[in-house]
């Protein structure tokens, strides 16, 4: 990790008390800004707010949000919830397997997409859905899918 | 035009805005400074209207016309059309499905017809990121009440004799978990809010939150005030991010008005609160380990026996722990009085009850009805029957820890206890309905991989016992099922459902033993037959109906 990396976290730290109770908004607030946590960070934080870097993996590894490893510079989140399911979500996870080429869990080697599932984003009125970097996509269907991989605006947001 | 003031409602819930709402917004806004009506005309952010499926809907006050599936280049339209005495704009309206014909006002859609909606009145009607909005409306005048004029036993007694029982699953009564709290020792005493809503296929908690933050920050107040309370956290799950942003404006704003922070009122009493954010973690709806993951720590619920969370909760204090509708309801209670709230509902379920009504219903959205409405009025009136004309199959409440129910049960009028007597709960309020071509075997496999997926690992009986019933299920449905194996099923869901640890595992084996005690057949069809009536599972034929 470089210096202006660490000197980041730091200012992140300096605007919490160093209360474990503020270990999981700490630990978000990072992967919020790094895209996971890096193993620098944890032990900033084991020190931060004293308890040991076991404790912040344990946690870590809990909690679905929190990620030890990179991921892609675009987030794919299909929606599994129920009335996604039974309206096709599975259908739409493998169309979306095959056009990435990764599974679910996985992130592409070129590190552009990781792709997920959730348990619900609670849009199930207009199931099934789908989320790429956080912006909602309802009512989806294979042709949809398609569109979205294709369009500028997931590529565009990469070049810029 | 009139005097009365004009106001241009945009829907902007999570649903409308993946439907395009903030554009819409946008384009209005242009627009009224378009044509010179600042001043005259006033556009409005809101909160979830509940008809999403619809969406982004646009509402036109004091008219009350509602229009659908609006788009940015509908902003001229729709301000002429104000301008003209509201003479609605056919085109945007919703249209009957049965006569096809246009209906320009919402009171006289069924879908908000057959609601009564007391916690979701202001979703859709103002402003949640406004605080005068809310006042307005008689916003923070029960807090008034509260404070200026009850002590805090009157309040427990109040929200007591109301009958409101806890809107996050178990419907545990409100007012004695109050007292409960109230009477408990300890120095310092907390206020939680469970806005953790993990269930799949539901959303009203979200919603309420999106729609109506001060409503629950009220409620939370006049809680704390109850029982003696000074600090407060909202726990919101980690997928809700408007949700958060709400709150968070909502807290600002009534530390502002002085409804927060100290000496509110201009009394002694000090209270504020903090948004907390879960980090995806479906077993943190549960009281215990909601409040580990407060403390840091793994969110791992604590077994029995150890005391209640109303008397041993964060830190080992005395922690009250509400679901967001709970607490929305509390300034209803106060304002209108328990005797008013207790004369709605059933005998044992007061009040209204919440749901997120989708699947293969035609209207889906969040809905309001009384205690005591049946499945059917949900179901055929406000949701409009099974969507492309096909045959209803089942309904699902609960989520992972409910159950799905036949049509022979239409008729049942739900309440927490009905629903548990046929073998579902009511849970947070998601309601999943389902058709002929919904596979129940499929769904009682789905919900099993749900739950061994957010099963925390701590005890065996949830840990390896719903892995064990998702292998089996998934066998039936990959065409390998043995005769033996429904048996089996009833087996482990009883081992599963008497040893576990906390709720997600006693309630895991729920949806495959309702599936198996109304659906049997089709379980018969997957095992014997190798076929899936429904055609979903793929491995093995489809159809033959059962």
């Amino acid at each position: 990790m470089d210096e202006l990396a660490e000197e980041f976290l730091r200012e992140i730290l300096s605007f919490y008390q160093g209360h474990k109770s503020e270990l999981i908004p700490i630990l978000l607030e990072i992967q919020n800004n790094f895209g996971y946590l890096p193993k620098e960070a944890i032990l900033l934080v084991s020190n931060f707010i004293n308890v040991p870097k076991g404790h912040i993996y344990s946690v870590a590894s809990f909690y679905t949000r929190l990620r030890l490893l990179p991921l892609g510079r675009h987030r794919v989140t299909v929606c599994r919830g129920t009335a996604c399911h039974i309206r096709g979500a599975p259908q739409i996870l493998k169309e979306i397997e095959n056009v990435l080429g990764i599974k679910e869990g996985e992130t592409s080697s070129d590190l552009e997409y990781t792709l997920d599932t959730v348990a619900c984003i609670g849009c199930c009125a207009l199931a099934p859905c789908l989320t790429v970097d956080g912006k909602v996509h309802g009512a989806m269907n294979t042709d949809k899918v398609k569109k979205i991989f294709e369009a500028s605006s997931v590529k565009g947001k990469h070049e810029q | 035009m009139s005097n009365r003031e004009h106001s241009i409602f945009v829907c902007q819930g999570t649903g409308c805005i993946s439907s395009g709402a903030e554009q819409v917004f946008a384009s209005l806004g242009k627009e009224i400074v378009r044509l010179g009506l600042e001043g005259k005309v006033r556009v409005k952010r809101t909160g979830c209207h509940g008809f999403c499926q619809q969406g982004p809907l646009v509402t036109l006050e004091p008219y009350g016309i509602l229009y659908t599936n609006v788009q940015p280049d509908d902003a001229t339209d729709i301000c002429q059309s104000l301008l003209a005495q509201g003479k609605p704009i056919t085109r945007l309206l919703y249209r009957d499905p049965t006569t096809g014909n246009p209906v320009p006002y919402y009171r006289n859609i069924p879908f908000y017809q057959k609601q009564e909606r007391i916690v979701l009145r202001h979703c859709g009607k103002i402003d949640p990121e406004n605080i005068g909005d809310y006042t307005a409306t008689g916003g923070y005048q029960a807090l008034r009440k509260a404070l200026l004029s009850m002590k805090p036993e009157e309040v427990i007694d109040e929200v007591k004799r109301s009958g409101l029982r806890g809107l996050g699953g178990a419907g545990f009564p409100t007012g004695q978990k109050w007292e409960v709290c109230a009477t408990a020792s300890g120095n310092e005493k907390y206020v939680v809010c469970n806005g953790d809503e993990g269930d799949p296929g539901a959303f009203q908690d979200r919603a309420v939150m999106e729609a109506d933050p001060h409503a629950i920050i009220e409620g939370m107040i006049i809680a704390a005030y109850a029982i003696g309370a000074r600090r407060g956290f909202i726990y919101v799950r980690a997928e809700y991010p408007l949700a958060v942003n709400r709150l968070k404006i909502g807290i600002t704003q009534a530390r502002k008005e002085g409804f927060l922070g100290r000496n509110i009122l201009g009394t002694s009493f000090d209270f504020d609160i903090e948004v907390f954010q879960g980090a995806g973690a479906f077993v943190c709806g549960e009281s215990t380990a909601l409040v580990r993951s407060i403390e840091g720590d793994r969110g791992w619920p604590k077994p029995l026996p150890r005391p209640r969370t109303a008397e041993a909760g964060l830190w080992g204090f005395p922690t009250l722990l509400n679901n967001v509708k709970t607490f929305a309801n509390i300034p209803i209670i106060i304002t209108y009085g328990s005797q008013w709230f207790a004369s709605r509902g059933t005998a044992s379920s007061k009040g209204t009850a919440i749901f997120s009504l989708t699947g293969k219903v035609v209207n889906c959205g969040l809905i309001e009805v009384l205690m005591g409405t049946t499945l059917g009025e949900i179901i055929f009136g406000i949701g409009g029957g099974i969507r492309d004309g096909k045959a209803f199959k089942a309904v699902q409440t609960g989520g992972p820890s409910g159950g799905c129910l036949p049509a022979s049960l239409l008729d049942l009028q739900i309440d927490f206890d009905s629903l548990t007597a046929a073998g579902s709960m009511m849970g947070s309020g998601g309601m999943v309905v389902m058709d002929e071509d919904t596979c129940m075997v499929d769904v009682a496999r789905y919900f099993l991989d749900f739950t061994q997926r957010e099963s925390c690992g701590q005890c065996f009986p949830c840990r390896v016992g719903t892995k064990q019933m998702l292998e089996i299920l998934d066998d039936i449905t990959k065409g390998r099922g043995k005769p033996e194996d429904t048996e089996l099923l009833l087996e482990l869901s009883t081992a599963v459902a008497d040893t576990s640890l906390c709720a997600l595992g006693q309630t895991a084996p729920n949806p495959v033993l309702t599936t198996i005690r109304y659906f049997h057949d089709e379980y018969e069809a997957h095992i014997n037959e190798k076929r899936c009536p429904a055609g979903v599972c793929q491995s093995l034929a489809k159809g033959g109906g059962c």
